[in-house]
């Protein structure tokens, strides 16, 4: 009788044993993957919206301050979304015509508010609030990706917790001072690296580094004291900084 | 009510059949129990001793699911739970949508504040209404109108929930059908043209631009007449003063001038319009803070266990036809100045021989307060007494009556029931009130109203009432109406609405009237008009209307008028009948009209921890001698009227008295109140609106099952309740007794330290409860309800333990040791009781997914999205202070839409506050978002939290100022000042939980010759 197995068979029999316990590994590993992939997170994806609004031309090119559109942004937990009339505050003006501008002109006219597709969201049982962390010096583009290099708008930062809890735990890593502009308080530190950046100064690799919105920590050593330095100066609590209670309630 | 697909499951207290007599001798001699919450405990029934050894008794029945299945649906929600990572990949894209105009005065996310008036039978208080983008969210005191001084009442805090109940009234209906404004608008003004009598019926009105709309209407329409109903109307105060003065006149009580204080049947901390003024200014007369050891005295008389005698320093149950007795006793004494030897009733002479020398050893600081249910004649004795005493113009002041029309109310309707019945009326025309359910049961007055040829109804919901009448509109709330009205002392508001009306159908009354004159205005204008025509204001109108709209009232309360009362003699009418019925409106659904309000339903009364019922209250004595016990049926019958009502029996309730409470057993009323409980209306008689001195009464057959929350939540400690007199205090100042293991704060040497304060200088919050000023009106507990999105259960989950609230008051009985009968006058002490944010909490090591752990402030943080429902924490919480969503309240609330999510519902959360869901374990926060926003602002600035910034809302509602809270580790807030009183001790201190809410011990101040 034939033999029914080759002798390969013995070779794929083992592989497949150790196949069979990587597999629930992979597929633990792989689902990690995917709901940390844009798929899930949307991190990346410009979604469409009711007009084609874009951040890098209206902050970058034309320089527009984050705070004439998000106004509340210094001073509520909610930063804002500007109202038909400050968009027609200049497009009353200028590009009265142009036929991407028909939506909002409709709003206007109709007093119908215009839907935006929400980008930036957390759950309903996190309280995030804007004003604390503008106050603290944290620049926007921290969590919110290059906004000013947006053509359309899309979401920066995955929003997961333990991104939350780095700096949270570690905020020397992440609070940052204008060596040249020592004297500006941490909110006005925010604000003025864009105007740097607008007006094509010359930045320091931290400061690119925030700017692009990127690896936002910093793992060196002086900046790091530096970064105590300005906990401390800043009355960052930093034990208290991680409780559940101050985010969750 | 019932929560969807929910069978009933009622503790039934008819198996245990509970023996007084055994109770009695438990609780008689040295070693009987001193505080108890309930004749159960005391009687240890099986009933209570199941509520003992588990939280949730009953619990088993919710899911008999086999062991099998039961790791099945382990293994499923295991494999799934992952899934909840994946948010983005199964949320809907959500929308974010600005306005088109953003209002200057808002910025987004943070709220807005706007003062209004809430009027209650013709009396308006000031409140201070919070705004998140729109929408209102909270109601508030306004903290400088003189009625609230920043306080509220529960029924104030549960008119939020009226406002966006979703079975408001929305359609205008003609015999049922749809009809429209105009279409109204043009049957009605062709009636009205047509002549005939017309009959307008209102409630008490004290809004003077209503009651110029009125005039106006009268005024035009000569063969209209006005009459007013108000079930809960002050007739004996306002007939009384016209006895006394020769007019009616408002009498104004000034507890801050009185150090001794007689109430003759009267709650002043429950019933009287300016409930909230008299509960601060009485609570700041007996406050022990520090070295104050003045107190001031309350002999309190009560036909019923209200507010008053619960923090009464001597409290007789007295039948109700005994009080005139008792009054003319006092004035006896007081005009002969000494003492005398007839006593009055079951009061015996030497009790009142020394209340009358008290009340003259205070001259001009004493007060006699005659009650609301009790007749005239009452009054203006009481208000002789006080001539007599020289109170008048020091603790008693008058001033013109707040009723725009101070007429007697019963005769009128009683004529207009009589032409209605005789089809004399052409057109009848209901502005609010409910006539059909609450006129007394003599008028049949619904029957009444359907004879009338053409009749209107404007009403919040659709009713009784508007079934019967040809016309049904719907009444905008007062939080989307202007209007205007006058508080307990005669200050002038204005009602300013916080949101357009939610339904374009709906109309106030001012707009309804101008609109039957032809003369169509919106509310706005009715009021301006109104206040620039009688000039309101002095100065230019603009800036003082703005003024009168920023404050919340116009400054000056009503001119007070000098009198002097003159007394006719007066025989006080003998008591007859075994039994005496008194009525009473419900301290939470008040005369019925919030009997579709969830919270207000779902909140323990503050004597009988009853939710979702009203009982016939009858003392254990009469309990006894009728033979019946707790839920069995009671016959009352009288004049051919007869009900039939379940019997609570109530220590503290005086023998040979009936009470009834108003409000239930509603027949057209939303899903939540429909048929609630039992309506007693059908027996009230319009001659005698609060006492029947002859009815019948006899036990009927049949069981009811209630659900009472006193036997909840038990913390089975000794030495719970801490309660002494001012003359115990000098000896023992911490009433600590003598079994207690460790010492008050710190006198025996301890390995532990005194406090623990983790590293920094953060914050460590804690909280002081004062006994002494709680006078357990509920406030608290619905404004926690209202502020941290606390869902409604429904009855049946109330009796399976699953209530809600995070704050309980706790009433306690103190056994009177003299009496022979102990059951007779029990003492009651009421003690909230919420999270006391234990420092070494015993409810964290057990948890397995650390969703409950403290942080570094020192609160007991509860993380709902970690909670997986162990329920490990509240069973190992020694204050059973932990509520679980046993099931998706929320969302799951039948009783507001008949299934679906009740959408105009989410209206009504606080944004700051997580909306739990099935499944999680919740409890008081010590409102840690109001903290968070309170340390974000101050980091804002650059300095430290100031004291006082962070008001919980408990505390924040509370009328006497009970609850403060702060910084404990900063030794000169208020809080760490009271935590350190003496006459502060932790509860169940020996457990070394290390609560951070600390219990100031309750105080009576007897008079030593009652006592011995």
């Amino acid at each position: 009788m034939a033999q029914i197995f080759k002798p390969s068979a013995n070779s794929i029999a083992r592989a497949s044993l150790v196949g069979f316990a990587l597999l629930p590994v992979v597929v633990g590993l792989g689902a990690a993957k995917l709901s940390r992939s844009p798929m899930n997170t949307d991190v990346g994806v410009a979604k469409n919206q009711p007009v084609a609004f874009s951040h890098q031309h209206h902050v970058f090119e034309l320089g527009i301050d984050c705070r004439y559109c998000h106004t509340s942004v210094e001073k509520s937990a909610f930063a804002g979304i500007p109202p038909t009339e400050t968009c027609m505050s200049c497009h009353s003006q200028i590009w009265t015509n142009s036929p991407l501008l028909e939506p909002v002109r409709q709003s206007y006219e109709e007093q119908i508010p215009l839907e935006w597709n929400r980008i930036n969201d957390i759950p309903a049982f996190v309280n995030f609030n804007h004003s604390i962390h503008i106050d603290r010096g944290i620049q926007c583009n921290t969590c919110h990706g290059a906004m000013q290099d947006m053509h359309m708008t899309e979401k920066g930062r995955a929003f997961q917790m333990a991104w939350c809890l780095d700096c949270h735990r570690n905020p020397e890593r992440f609070i940052y001072v204008d060596e040249k502009n020592p004297d500006l308080s941490p909110r006005q530190q925010v604000f003025n690296l864009y105007w740097k950046y607008q007006a094509d100064e010359k930045l320091t690799p931290r400061e690119l580094q925030l700017i692009r919105g990127k690896e936002q920590f910093t793992n060196n050593p002086h900046e790091i004291m530096e970064g105590e330095q300005l906990v401390k100066d800043y009355g960052v609590k930093r034990p208290e900084l991680a409780d559940c209670s101050i985010c969750h309630y | 009510m019932e929560i969807a697909g929910q069978q009933e499951l009622v503790m039934d207290s008819s198996e245990t059949q509970l023996n007084l007599e055994a109770v009695r001798e438990k609780l008689a001699g040295k070693t009987g129990k001193e505080f108890w919450r309930s004749l159960e405990e005391v009687a240890e029934t099986q009933e209570f001793q199941a509520w003992v050894e588990d939280e949730f008794p009953h619990r088993a029945s919710i899911s008999e699911v086999d062991r099998r299945s039961f790791l099945k649906y382990m293994g499923a929600s295991l494999a799934l739970a992952g899934l909840s990572g994946c948010r983005g990949m199964f949320l809907p894209q959500k929308k974010i949508v600005p306005y088109v105009n953003q209002p200057e005065e808002l910025v987004p996310g943070k709220p807005l504040f706007y003062a209004t008036v809430m009027s209650l039978g013709g009396y308006a208080t000031g409140l201070l209404v919070e705004q998140a983008t729109g929408r209102p969210i909270k109601i508030e005191g306004n903290p400088e109108h003189p009625a609230s001084l920043g306080a509220t009442d529960a029924i104030m805090q549960g008119a939020l929930l009226d406002f966006y109940d979703p079975d408001r009234s929305q359609d205008i209906l003609e015999e049922g059908r749809f009809g429209t404004w105009d279409s109204f608008l043009a049957a009605a003004r062709a009636r009205l043209a047509a002549g005939g009598a017309i009959r307008l019926l209102t409630g008490t009105i004290g809004s003077p631009v209503l009651a110029a709309q009125i005039e106006a209407f009268l005024r035009q329409f000569p063969s209209a007449k006005w009459v007013q109903y108000e079930p809960g109307a002050r007739e004996g105060a306002l007939e009384g003063a016209r006895q006394a003065f020769g007019r009616p006149l408002n009498p104004v009580y000034h507890f801050r001038e009185a150090d001794v204080v007689v109430s003759l049947d009267c709650d002043f901390l429950g019933d009287l319009p300016g409930k909230l003024r008299y509960a601060r200014d009485f609570a700041d007369g007996r406050r022990l803070e520090g070295n104050d050891r003045t107190m001031n005295r309350l002999y309190a008389f009560e036909s019923t266990p209200g507010l008053a005698g619960g923090v009464a320093d001597h409290r007789w149950p007295v039948r109700p036809s005994e009080v005139p007795a008792i009054a003319q006793g006092l004035w006896a004494r007081i005009n002969a100045g000494g003492d005398l030897a007839e006593g009055a009733g079951q009061v015996p002479a030497a009790v009142l021989n020394s209340i009358a020398k008290d009340l003259m050893a205070h001259r001009g600081r004493s007060l006699v307060l005659p009650g609301e249910g009790q007749p005239a004649e009452l009054h203006a004795l009481a208000h002789a007494i006080n001539a007599a005493l020289g109170s008048i113009g020091t603790s008693v002041t008058y001033t013109q009556p707040v009723e725009i029309s101070p007429e007697p109310q019963a005769p009128a309707l009683r004529e207009l029931a009589g032409e209605l019945h005789a089809g004399k009326v052409e057109a009848l025309i209901i502005l609010g009130g409910n006539p059909a359910y609450d006129a007394p049961g003599d008028l049949k007055f619904a029957e009444a109203i359907k004879k009338a040829a053409f009749s209107v109804h404007l009403s919040l919901f659709g009713d009784e009432t508007s079934a019967l009448c040809t016309w049904h509109l719907p009444e905008t709330h007062f939080l989307e109406a202007w209007g205007d009205g006058r508080a307990y002392d005669g200050t002038l508001s204005i009602q300013q609405p916080l949101i357009e009306p939610l339904y374009p159908t709906a109309h106030s009354a001012l707009e309804l009237l101008s609109a039957l004159r032809n003369k169509p205005k919106g509310g706005y204008d009715l009021v301006r008009e109104h206040h620039r025509a009688a000039s309101t204001f002095s100065g230019d109108f603009e800036k003082a209307w703005r003024k009168a709209l920023h404050d919340g009232f116009v400054p000056g309360a009503g001119a007070v008028v000098a009198v002097t009362p003159t007394v006719t003699r007066w025989a006080a009418p003998a008591a007859s009948g075994e039994f005496e019925v008194v009525f009473k409106l419900d301290p939470s659904v008040h005369d019925g009209r919030f009997a579709n309000n969830g919270w207000m339903q779902e909140l323990p009364r503050p004597w009988t921890k009853l939710t979702w019922d009203n009982a016939a209250l009858v003392s254990p004595g009469s309990a006894e001698k009728l033979g019946v016990q707790t839920g069995q049926m009671l016959e009352i019958e009288q004049g051919g009227a007869k009900i039939v009502t379940p019997v609570w029996v109530l220590p503290g309730q005086p023998d040979g008295v009936v009470t009834l409470t108003l409000g239930f057993g509603r027949e057209k009323c939303g899903i939540i109140g429909q048929e609630v409980g039992h309506n007693v209306y059908p027996l009230r008689k319009s001659d005698q609106p609060w006492l029947l001195t002859d009815a019948s009464v006899k036990k009927g057959s049949g069981q009811y099952k209630f659900a009472s929350t006193q036997i909840h939540h038990d913390l089975g400690g000794k030495d719970v309740v801490r309660v002494g007199t001012l003359e115990e205090m000098r000896a023992n100042p911490n009433f600590q007794p003598a079994h207690a293991h460790h010492g008050g704060h710190g006198d025996l040497p301890s390995l532990y330290p005194k406090e623990i304060f983790p590293e920094g200088d953060l914050p460590q919050w804690g909280m002081t409860v004062d006994m002494n000023a709680c006078i357990g009106c509920n406030a608290c507990v619905t404004a926690c309800q209202a502020e941290n999105n606390t869902p409604v259960v429904g009855k049946s989950q109330v009796a399976r333990g699953r209530e809600m609230h995070w704050i309980r008051i706790d009433r306690y009985y103190q056994t009177d040791k003299k009496s022979d009968d102990p059951l007779a006058n029990p003492q009651p002490v009421f003690q909230p009781v919420m999270c006391v944010h234990c420092e070494s909490a015993p409810c964290e090591p057990v948890c397995p997914v650390a969703a409950t752990v403290h942080s570094h402030e020192g609160l007991n943080q509860m993380i709902y999205n970690r909670c997986i429902g162990t329920r490990y924490c509240s069973n190992n919480c020694p204050y059973k202070v932990r509520r679980f969503n046993f099931l998706d309240y929320p969302h799951l609330q039948k009783q507001f839409t008949g299934g679906e999510r009740p959408k105009l519902l989410k209206l009504l959360n606080n944004p700051d506050v997580s909306v739990r869901s099935r499944g999680v374990m919740e409890k008081c926060t010590y409102c840690v978002q109001r903290i968070n926003e309170a340390r974000i602002e101050a980091k804002k600035e650059r300095r430290p939290i100031r004291d006082g910034e962070v008001v919980t809302a408990c505390q924040q509602v509370c009328p006497t100022r009970a609850i403060t809270f702060g910084n404990i580790a900063d030794k000169d807030s208020k809080v760490a000042h009271l935590r350190h009183d003496p006459r502060g001790y932790l509860l169940l201190e020996e457990l070394n939980v290390r609560p951070r809410t600390t219990h100031l011990a309750k105080v009576r101040n007897p008079n030593p010759e009652i006592q011995a």
